[in-house]
């Protein structure tokens, strides 16, 4: 038998479960291995999606989406780039409408956390910025707003084990995630200052960028988001 | 090159590793862990490889399938390896990625002219990329396949003549092989060609939860056993000494305990030293 011919026989015992490869019984220990390493992984990717629904239900789904979406690249802390997509339509998921976008958040901790090595932009190096300075945001920082739901208080409650707020208001927020001296970090962020981060990122000198924010957020306070964003190390450095 | 006894780098032990200053100790990863574009991973990576000598150990190069290994994939290692400049690279004789998919086993193959001439050539172009020598190690194996052309013995040797490629010996999967197919491990073991061979790891295994000790499984979850210990024993007094690893993956038990693990491969590598 050809090499590919056999390789293609025994991907298709592997999830379709038949054909006279799978009769062995040995054949169940690569269906496992194979199924295993991929919830395993998903299990290391998403800690907080987990801390939420606990071991037993996040492993089935995870099997579930394991066998319908297998991995794609070796680099297995890439893996589950389409989780979160999978938890927004997963039936048994519906009650836990959140569940989705705190999967997003688990995903922007991992993308933060490889990042590219930069250094960050120090307040300490700052002379008076001028409305045409660019400051970028650093390769490892992430941020989103959730329009509906404090999705950042459910994650951050949960990714450091904390127990949710019973009187958690429920609203819309913003989440920033940052890695400074080798650590993510995470703070909520409003609106506006997603709005200019949007707008930082897509090369806009901070006058303009501002302006974007304050048409979008006019309550936004400039100076202390600023003071905010830099302690978050959340730009790169612009010294060459 | 060390002959020392190393150990798998497990991130909850880090600062042991890092404190460690055992004589002859050695650490091994996947690189596939280290593929990230920056960030602690690599700083503490390159933290151990101050201290230590590190062996860069792939599970996903993927030799024995019909397709090259993917070129992105082989630059990220070949950016690795200059940056850690490993003591070992080494990769497994077998597959798991096929049709743009990525299958976390190490999955077999039937040893067939066919595949010999593949596998060859995919171990070439990864030593060409590498600009090094790499070590090819022994699968576990757990079904019987028909059509076998060659004794993994005979393949093993013919791939390391072909392509000057070096051999992992990996003894734990020799001895569950041995039980799940029933061939004999020593006779195996004797054959070995042991001149080629650069590394030997030993790992502990289970039974199968259902078919027990008729299905060994490469679990990783165990220490080492003492028929495998056995077999390590035979295979040093006839190779010398070789860099020997103690992996272990699951059920992880403290860094002092793999250490005393280690600790007992390295007295038979210094034993066998001695009487050389």
């Amino acid at each position: 038998m050809k090499l590919a011919d056999f390789q293609d026989d025994f991907i298709h015992a592997l999830y379709a479960d038949d054909g006279s490869l799978a009769r062995q019984p040995g054949f169940r220990v690569y269906r496992n291995t194979v199924i295993k390493g991929c919830v395993d992984a998903l299990q290391a990717n998403y800690p907080t999606v987990e801390r939420l629904v606990g071991e037993a239900w996040f492993r089935a789904a995870a099997t579930i989406h394991a066998r319908a979406t297998p991995p794609t690249d070796a680099r297995l802390l890439d893996y589950g780039r389409h989780f979160a997509d999978f938890l927004d339509t997963f039936e048994p998921a519906r009650e836990l409408p959140y569940l989705a976008d705190i999967a997003r958040l688990d995903r922007y901790w991992i993308e933060s956390h490889t990042a590219l090595d930069e250094a960050v932009l120090d307040a300490a190096d700052i002379a008076g910025p001028g409305p045409d300075t660019v400051w970028l945001p650093h390769p490892a920082t992430r941020w989103a707003w959730f329009e509906a739901q404090p999705i950042f208080s459910i994650w951050h409650a949960n990714r450091e084990e904390l127990a949710v707020d019973d009187e958690l208001p429920w609203t819309g927020e913003g989440a920033l995630l940052t890695r400074y001296d080798g650590q993510v970090r995470w703070t909520a962020i409003s609106r506006g200052t997603c709005t200019f981060l949007d707008a930082c990122a897509a090369g806009q000198p901070l006058a303009a960028a501002a302006q974007v924010m304050l048409l979008d957020d006019p309550d936004v306070e400039i100076a202390p988001m600023l003071t905010t964003l830099l302690a978050m190390g959340a730009f790169v450095s612009t010294s060459p | 090159m060390t002959n020392g006894a190393g150990l798998g780098l497990k991130a909850q032990h880090y600062e042991d590793a890092l404190a460690c200053a055992a004589d002859g100790l050695w650490f091994e990863v996947h690189p596939e862990n280290y593929m990230v574009d920056g960030g602690p991973r690599l700083a503490w990576l390159d933290a151990i490889r101050a201290r230590h000598p590190l062996s860069l150990h792939g599970v996903s190069l993927s030799l024995a399938a019909d397709a090259p290994p993917d070129p992105v994939h082989l630059q990220r290692l070949a950016t690795l390896v200059a940056r850690t400049e490993p003591m070992l690279v080494s990769e497994h004789l077998a597959w798991s990625a096929w049709r743009d998919h990525y299958y976390p086993d190490l999955l077999p193959f039937v040893r067939n002219d066919e595949a010999l001439k593949r596998i060859a050539d995919n171990v070439q172009r990864t030593q060409d990329a590498l600009r090094r020598r790499i070590a090819v190690e022994n699968p576990t194996h757990y079904m019987v396949l028909d059509g076998h052309e060659w004794s993994e013995v005979d393949f093993l040797a013919e791939l390391a003549r072909r392509t000057g490629c070096g051999l992992l010996l990996d003894v734990n999967n020799v001895h569950i092989s041995a039980r799940n197919l029933g061939f004999d491990a020593p006779t195996y073991l004797d054959a070995f060609p042991v001149d080629a061979v650069m590394e030997i790891h030993l790992a502990g295994h289970s039974e199968d939860p259902e078919l027990g000790a008729a299905l060994l499984v490469d679990s990783h979850d165990a220490p080492v056993a003492d028929e495998v210990w056995s077999l390590y024993r035979r295979v040093i007094e006839r190779s010398g000494p070789r860099p020997t690893l103690i992996e272990r993956d699951d059920r992880l038990p403290g860094f002092g305990e793999l250490m005393d693990e280690r600790d007992r491969a390295q007295a038979i590598l210094d034993e066998r030293t001695a009487h050389a």
